[in-house]
């Protein structure tokens, strides 16, 4: 496996970029692995990763029905923050972002990790009120905070629409640290890490089945054949419900949903920041890729569904919300527009847990923010596989928490999972 | 766009309509066991295929309606009130 350095790069360049290595293999599936992951998304991948890293287990398999990085790993936004409040979150997507910070260099890819700042826009005394406690919260897990007046934000934001008399700008509150990061390099780097560990990553291998013996899982069955297990984790955003069927588990709290994303037509450098609007029922968040594009989403399309499709309804809205913010968007073409499945839970909050059967360990319920957990996610769902016991951190990111009376309810929405946006 | 035949107004576009969410479940008596109103609020089936749900005509007759609906592909099966009878209620009463 070729390094890569500047020096690599050099070489290369002046020996006809002969010098490069496959980035990960194709391998055949064995019969038997002591871990097959299910799904080679950005979790699956990263938690091979660090089940090799960090635990030192090399025998894994990571199985994927369509194309490495192809479900939501490439439909999301790219937002990565942790101005989380709420016990359990907090921790977790802090320590996520401090592991987003040396990933480049962890994993000898760059995944364009650009700390640019997270801007919520405050439209009212009160919005500003709750949102300074929500702030001042994350200040005690070293998250750093901020609130701006309008003369600082119009100072770093100078386009945004500030003569919006139905919804005046009064300030924002920002996290500096948070950010954006290329999602395609994100999956390639775990997977190239991963397979530098040995760890199989077998594409086009739809899980069929799921073998049970004795109360234990023994085997998966794909469309490569049985793939025969120590331990199995399923990490299927959006289809964890169907796979839990398969185990014979019965029902989960997670509903799935589809959620849109919008990329435009590249433009000259015109937003430094990750900006998010919400207001009124309407939510709204948008920042620059750095090719130009304006990538930008809302909401959800409100109904279930499982088809990766969007509705244009929705399409409407997210058009008006970026217009009113953005007037400056009006004549800007779209290049592209996507939806992803999303596995929406009770409270808005994920699961890393064991499961009734004892050595098959479940990640799902991301809702909208799987992508900047992804770091986390791996780690910590690593640990618990090799360990088979949570971290203290995780302790209620189980699916039972609901039964004790645990809601890690971000917005205080209820138990409807359409509405943890 | 979906389009539903509400029983009430004729066939229109879902975005006149909003989503409730899963028709299957069926709330439990006020003095049921905590486990049993724990699978109700927090439980869902999931399903991937014809699922029966509630919507709710809100920018039209604002009825509750029962629909039948492919989750995967969104094809629509059958539209009914949620409430049985209401529509030859509402007839008899003309």
């Amino acid at each position: 496996m070729t390094r890569y350095s500047a020096w690599n790069v050099f070489k290369n360049g002046i020996t006809g970029q002969k010098g490069w290595d496959r980035v990960w293999r194709d391998p055949q599936p064995k019969d038997n692995y002591e871990i097959v992951i299910v799904g080679a998304g950005l979790h699956g991948l990263a938690t091979a990763f660090y089940l090799a890293k960090n635990h030192g287990i090399r025998n894994i398999a990571v199985v994927e029905k369509g194309w490495l990085g192809g479900g939501n790993a490439g439909r999301n936004t790219t937002i990565v923050r942790s101005n989380y409040m709420m016990p359990g979150n907090r921790f977790f997507y802090e320590h996520s972002l401090k592991l987003w910070e040396n990933l480049s260099h962890e994993l000898n890819f760059n995944v364009m990790f650009s700390q640019r700042a997270h801007i919520s826009l405050l439209h009212s005394p009160a919005a500003r009120d709750a949102t300074a406690r929500r702030y001042n919260t994350m200040r005690l897990t070293d998250t750093g905070a901020e609130l701006w007046d309008l003369e600082t934000l119009k100072r770093e934001v100078p386009h945004l629409n500030y003569d919006n008399a139905r919804f005046p700008i009064i300030g924002a509150a920002v996290q500096r640290r948070a950010g954006s990061a290329r999602h395609d390099a994100v999956a390639w780097g775990y997977a190239r890490g991963a397979d530098q560990y040995g760890v199989d990553i077998i594409q086009n291998c739809e899980v069929t089945g799921v073998r049970r013996e004795n109360g234990r899982v023994t085997a998966v069955e794909t469309t490569r054949g049985d793939i025969g297990a120590a331990k199995v984790g399923f990490a299927v955003a959006g289809n964890t419900s169907r796979l839990w069927r398969m185990a014979g588990l019965g029902k989960l709290p997670i509903e799935t949903h589809k959620l849109q994303a919008f990329v435009s037509e590249p433009l000259k450098p015109l937003l430094d920041q990750v900006v998010v609007f919400g207001v009124g029922g309407a939510h709204f968040y948008i920042s620059q890729s750095d090719k130009g594009g304006m990538v930008f989403g809302g909401d959800l399309d409100w109904y279930k569904s499982y088809a990766q499709r969007g509705n244009l309804p929705i399409v409407q809205d997210v058009a008006e919300a970026a217009t009113s913010i953005l007037p400056c968007l009006g004549r800007v073409r779209l290049l592209r527009h996507w939806s992803g499945v999303m596995d929406m839970s009770m409270d808005g909050s994920p699961f890393i847990c064991k499961t009734p059967v004892d050595n098959l360990y479940l990640n799902a319920g991301w809702n909208y923010g799987g992508f900047k957990a992804t770091p986390a996610s791996g780690w910590y769902f690593a640990d618990l596989i090799a360990n088979d016991r949570p971290d203290p951190i995780i302790e209620n990111f189980d699916v039972g928490r609901f039964a004790r009376g645990v809601n890690i309810d971000e917005r205080g929405a209820g138990p409807d999972p359409k509405l943890h946006g | 766009m979906i389009r539903i035949k509400c029983p009430f107004c004729g066939e229109r576009d879902h975005s006149e309509f909003t989503y409730g969410g899963d028709a299957s479940i069926v709330y439990p008596a006020l003095d049921a066991p905590a486990e049993e109103w724990h699978e109700a609020v927090f439980m869902r089936e999931n399903i991937r295929g014809m699922q029966t749900e509630t919507w709710h005509h809100v920018n039209g007759c604002r009825m509750w309606l029962i629909v039948q609906r492919d989750t995967m592909t969104h094809e629509i099966r059958s539209v009914r009130p949620a409430h049985e009878g209401l529509a030859s209620v509402l007839e008899d009463d003309q």
